[in-house]
């Protein structure tokens, strides 16, 4: 179904990270599909221009079978390497470096994990790899925890876009914590980016109505029973929940106001 | 001679890493590699010598989010 983009429908701005400009707010990942054409639908449908990948060791047997990248065209795509399964800021740097070495761009969607039931971030940690790898020129994308002092450092760290979660990895609990997010927007001159824990459409339209630049998604539409139809879903709320932030919403009230004239009413 | 790639011990005839990749039957444009702990560019893969014991890792992008 063809459908206009909040850009093309709506006053809006496209978004820009590390000097590349992107239209769609909605980046995807490209994990836990049931099968690659399935994932290349999906992608379609959400109609991302950013798609994350994470990188591993090739099997030795079947190599040729195994890496996305024979499913994805990184011409029509960005494609945002992670640090994903990193446990130290070393490791982290370590994978950062090998995925620039893949030669498609310079960018990496820093992840150093802290706890492996929660897969939370591990600040410290996080910000000791982005100092280093910021002065190699590594444009960085950093998964945080919602913390605004936090974001406030990786951003004087150099990183290109703060991603703080909306929840846990996985956990499709969608945002939990709105105020801080929104704090974190306002303070930061970066982009915003919220990153993992939406589980459905609607967690994606009130994450975007938080006013952040862009949201980041895997689980939630690849293990929707149909991810297909998600993506499509998610790219609708995106687009939804940024115009709706766009167009600014009502003042809340704690008692009912008419739609209707009270007055003109019958005796 | 015997090395270690990714994680596993091989044997192999060894040479240039560009050679290993072609032992391997890997596309040198598909993968990274990192040679005891340094990664190795492309253009330089045929200039590098391995050595048994030596670590080597391959890597490439797969799914994730």
């Amino acid at each position: 179904m063809p459908l206009t983009t909040a850009v093309e429908t709506i006053r809006d701005e496209p978004l820009t990270i590390g000097g590349r400009t992107f239209q769609s707010r909605l980046m995807v990942g490209t994990g836990k599909y049931p099968d690659m054409d399935t994932m290349v639908h999906a992608i379609e449908a959400s109609g991302a221009e950013v798609v994350t990948v994470a990188v591993r060791r090739v099997n030795l047997d079947r190599s040729k079978e195994s890496s996305v990248l024979h499913f994805l065209d990184p011409k029509k795509i960005f494609l945002l390497a992670n640090t994903a399964g990193c446990y130290t800021a070393a490791d982290a740097i370590r994978y950062a470096r090998l995925a620039r070495e893949a030669g498609f761009n310079d960018f990496v969607k820093l992840e150093v994990i802290g706890d492996e039931e929660t897969l939370l971030p591990d600040v410290a940690g996080l910000l000791e790899a982005a100092k280093v790898l910021v002065p190699e020129g590594f444009k960085v994308l950093a998964y945080t925890n919602e913390d605004l002092v936090t974001a406030l450092r990786l951003e004087d760290a150099g990183c290109a876009a703060v991603m703080p979660l909306a929840s846990p990895i996985g956990s499709g609990l969608g945002l939990l914590n709105p105020f801080s997010v929104r704090t974190i927007k306002r303070r930061l001159h970066v982009p915003v980016i919220v990153d993992a824990g939406v589980g459905t459409a609607s967690d994606a339209c009130v994450t975007m109505e938080q006013g952040v630049d862009g949201i980041l998604m895997n689980t939630a539409i690849a293990a929707a029973q149909d991810p297909v139809a998600m993506a499509h879903a998610m790219r609708l709320a995106t687009i939804a929940g940024r115009a709706a932030f766009l167009a600014g919403r009502m003042q809340r009230r704690e008692v009912a106001m008419p739609s209707s004239p009270t007055k003109g009413m019958l005796d | 001679m015997d090395v270690v790639i990714n994680g596993e011990h091989k044997h192999i005839r060894g040479g240039t890493l560009l050679e290993v990749l072609e032992e391997l039957e890997l596309d040198p444009r598909a993968v990274v590699v990192e040679h005891n702990r340094k990664i190795v560019r492309r253009p330089a893969l045929s200039e590098v010598t391995v050595a048994t014991g030596d670590a080597i890792e391959l890597v490439h992008f797969v799914g994730g989010g």
